[in-house]
């Protein structure tokens, strides 16, 4: 969004306690930090690590979702599905211009994801099974990403916040169009209702698991938090998405996979059972079902597309060559 | 950034007639045929807009943040700049 | 001159099968495209397509009066019953055949377009009035394409050449006559097939001056998919495009 030769030349500035001190005054002001500012170099890696991974999550999410494009079961929802796969491509596009004003490029953010290096959100390494799952993953998927995501359109960083304001914007439609399949399913006949069912089970977990470990188990938690780069905790947001999915959930008519899934009158909040933690380290670790052929996937459309960018440079310079060899033969 | 990337240009967007282009991302290209297209294909998809302007995002000058008091703090000061610093009868109407 | 409403029927699926299942092909590189913003611009081509054929089908569910919708249309007919011509069900091959068709198909359907909106047909003038902005955008964005893998690298020069070669024997499908096209241009309907290609020359030899690029001549033209006769690739296709509506007949999605 900015230019990168512009940006990230300050970040050896020297650090010294007046100058965190004189950072953090900012921050609590609610003043935005934008490219060419002078920012600690944990808060530029702690953004370039987080909107990377943010970026990489929408790309490789074109894939499970990109599984049923060719299959969908109607031309409205076969047109409603692209338009939605096609959004993420475009929100990964906008996160990772977000990223290059912190001074790392898409390319060496490819790199990393493809090495194995960055992270990614971890749901997308569950498969798309049926039809169902695409509504789950609407319904489910998007609705926890729009819970992180409202909150991020305050983060202190102005490209990040305004890349996600226009995220925001157009992932409005992406849970509406998921709960709209659900419902047509849970409505429709005995097999469209359990494989509605069926999805719900296998995608709720993993859902829950989106938002993170524990606030006690997080890494990053605390310093996101008082950089205003994060607004919310794991567990708040966690706690808020059980909260507004569980009613539409019963809507449905469908139940939750979950024995311990209860409301608690007197915390004003659904308590709901311990997440299978073993599942999400093996999941983020890269032992998921699906993380080899997601890599694999990203991997060969890289590779195979670079003949593609490089001959779009080699044009280039050929066109640029002649315009200037036509210049000056009419001067 | 290498030699071998595909650099980066700046979309401007004229939302309609009337207004001023806004800028509201980036794509990369190849070149500004390639920006162009692609500025539409990821910016305008739900009619954001009328005109498009692609720049080099090598091609923009920015002002130095460090230099931000020099520059803009000696305009605050400068109130008869203003209409309000300026004191006229309420008879007179509207001016 | 009046059209028979089968003549018009199959004239409608033909377009509107084109449409679907070139559709459907350029969908298949969503997510696995070359670089982003191509990751963009092919479903934008798709959404355009998609939706001409939405409109065409139901058009030719309301002309046949059999209370048949554009997903019966679209989905549940056989393989011998779908009607679009050989060039689009072609396998994408690499992104050079793909812009290629694309190209070809495009730079077909702009005149088409571009007549149609002065149809006798209130309906189909309607439908063109819209596409034919839409396909002035894919002839762009596709002809650039062809250039640029055409004057890039040696390496796509080739890819391009190749492409040339391979989707060189289903040009000519295009603008075939027969008495269903025959039926529909005496009616002032739709233009003859035959009456586009000097359009269709001229812009693949302006864009193809451009990429370097030789319009090769094809011996052996292919021909069959005006009569439901396709080719091997078509079958998998139409099981992808099919399966949830065979395996839960009825259901409403």
């Amino acid at each position: 969004m900015y230019s990168q030769g512009l940006i990230g030349a300050k970040t050896d500035s020297a650090e010294d306690q007046a100058f965190l001190d004189a950072f953090q005054k900012r921050i609590d002001a609610e003043e935005k930090i934008e490219p060419n500012d002078p920012m600690p170099e944990g808060y530029r890696r702690t953004l370039v690590r987080q909107i990377g991974q943010h970026a990489h999550s929408e790309i490789v999410g074109m894939l499970p979702e990109g599984n049923w494009i060719t299959r969908a079961p109607s031309l409205r929802r076969k047109a409603a599905l692209l338009a939605k796969v096609q959004d993420e491509g475009g929100h990964g596009l906008y996160l990772y211009s977000a990223a290059e004003t912190l001074g790392v490029s898409r390319e060496e953010m490819t790199e990393e994801l493809l090495a194995g290096k960055a992270k990614y959100s971890s749901i997308f390494n569950y498969p798309t099974l049926t039809w169902a799952d695409i509504g789950a993953i609407g319904w489910l998927v998007d609705g926890a990403a729009i819970m992180n995501q409202i909150p991020l359109c305050r983060c202190s960083y102005g490209p990040y916040a305004r890349a996600m304001i226009r995220v925001c914007k157009e992932e409005s439609f992406h849970q509406r169009q998921g709960y709209e399949i659900m419902m047509t399913l849970a409505n429709g006949t005995p097999e469209q209702k359990e494989m509605a069912q069926d999805a719900l089970n296998r995608w709720w977990w993993p859902s829950l698991m989106m938002f993170g470990p524990h606030d006690s188990d997080s890494q990053h938690g605390d310093q996101s938090m008082r950089w205003k780069i994060k607004r919310f905790t794991n567990d708040e947001l966690r706690q808020q998405f059980v909260d507004s999915t569980v009613p539409q959930g019963e809507f449905l008519g469908l139940t939750f996979p979950d024995p311990n899934l209860k409301w608690n009158e007197e915390r004003g909040h659904y308590d709901f059972g311990e997440i299978d933690w073993d599942e999400f380290w093996r999941v983020v670790k890269g032992g998921g079902p699906m993380n080899k052929e997601r890599l694999a996937a990203r991997q060969k459309a890289w590779d195979e597309g670079a003949w593609v960018r490089e001959a779009a440079l080699a044009h280039a310079e050929k066109r640029k060559a002649r315009a200037e060899a036509a210049k000056m033969a009419a001067e | 950034m290498a030699k071998n990337e595909i650099p980066l240009w700046e979309v401007f967007i004229r939302p309609r007639n009337g207004l001023a282009h806004k800028h509201c991302g980036s794509v990369h290209a190849a070149d500004e045929v390639m920006a162009l297209q692609a500025a539409r294909d990821v910016y305008t998809r739900r009619g954001e807009g009328v005109s498009i302007w692609v720049v080099p995002s090598a091609a923009i000058v920015a002002s130095d943040p460090e230099h931000k008091d020099e520059n803009f703090e000696p305009a605050l000061s400068k109130v008869y700049r203003h209409p309000t610093f300026y004191k006229i009868p309420d008879d007179v109407g509207h001016m | 001159m009046e059209v028979s409403r089968d003549h018009l029927v199959t004239f409608l699926l033909r377009l509107a099968d084109d449409h679907l299942i070139l559709g459907h092909r350029l969908s298949e590189w969503c997510g696995h495209a070359p670089m982003l913003e191509e990751d963009l611009a092919m479903p934008n081509i798709a959404l355009d397509l998609i939706g001409q054929a939405r409109a065409l089908y139901q058009y030719a569910g309301e002309v046949e009066g059999k209370g048949r919708s554009e997903d019966d249309l679209a989905y549940l007919r056989r393989e011998r019953e779908y009607l679009n011509c050989l060039m689009v069900e072609r396998p994408n091959g690499d992104f050079a055949h793909t812009m290629l068709r694309q190209f070809y198909f495009s730079a077909f359907m702009h005149p088409f377009w571009e007549k149609a909106s002065a149809s006798t047909d209130e309906t189909l003038a309607g439908i063109a009035a819209k596409a034919v902005k839409e396909v002035s955008y894919h002839v762009r964005h596709c002809g650039e394409w062809v250039i640029r893998l055409g004057d890039g690298t040696e390496e796509s020069a080739a890819r391009m050449k190749a492409a040339v070669e391979a989707l060189a024997p289903y040009v000519d499908e295009l603008f075939e006559t027969d008495a269903v096209s025959e039926a529909v241009s005496k009616a002032g309907i739709a233009p003859a097939p035959a009456s586009l290609r000097s359009s269709f020359d001229s812009t693949v030899q302006r864009v193809f001056a451009e990429a370097f690029l030789d319009m090769p001549e094809t011996a052996w033209p292919q021909t069959g998919g005006r009569q439901g006769r396709h080719g091997e690739a078509m079958g998998y296709l139409l099981a992808e495009l099919q399966h949830i509506q065979r395996t839960y007949p009825g259901a409403v999605w």
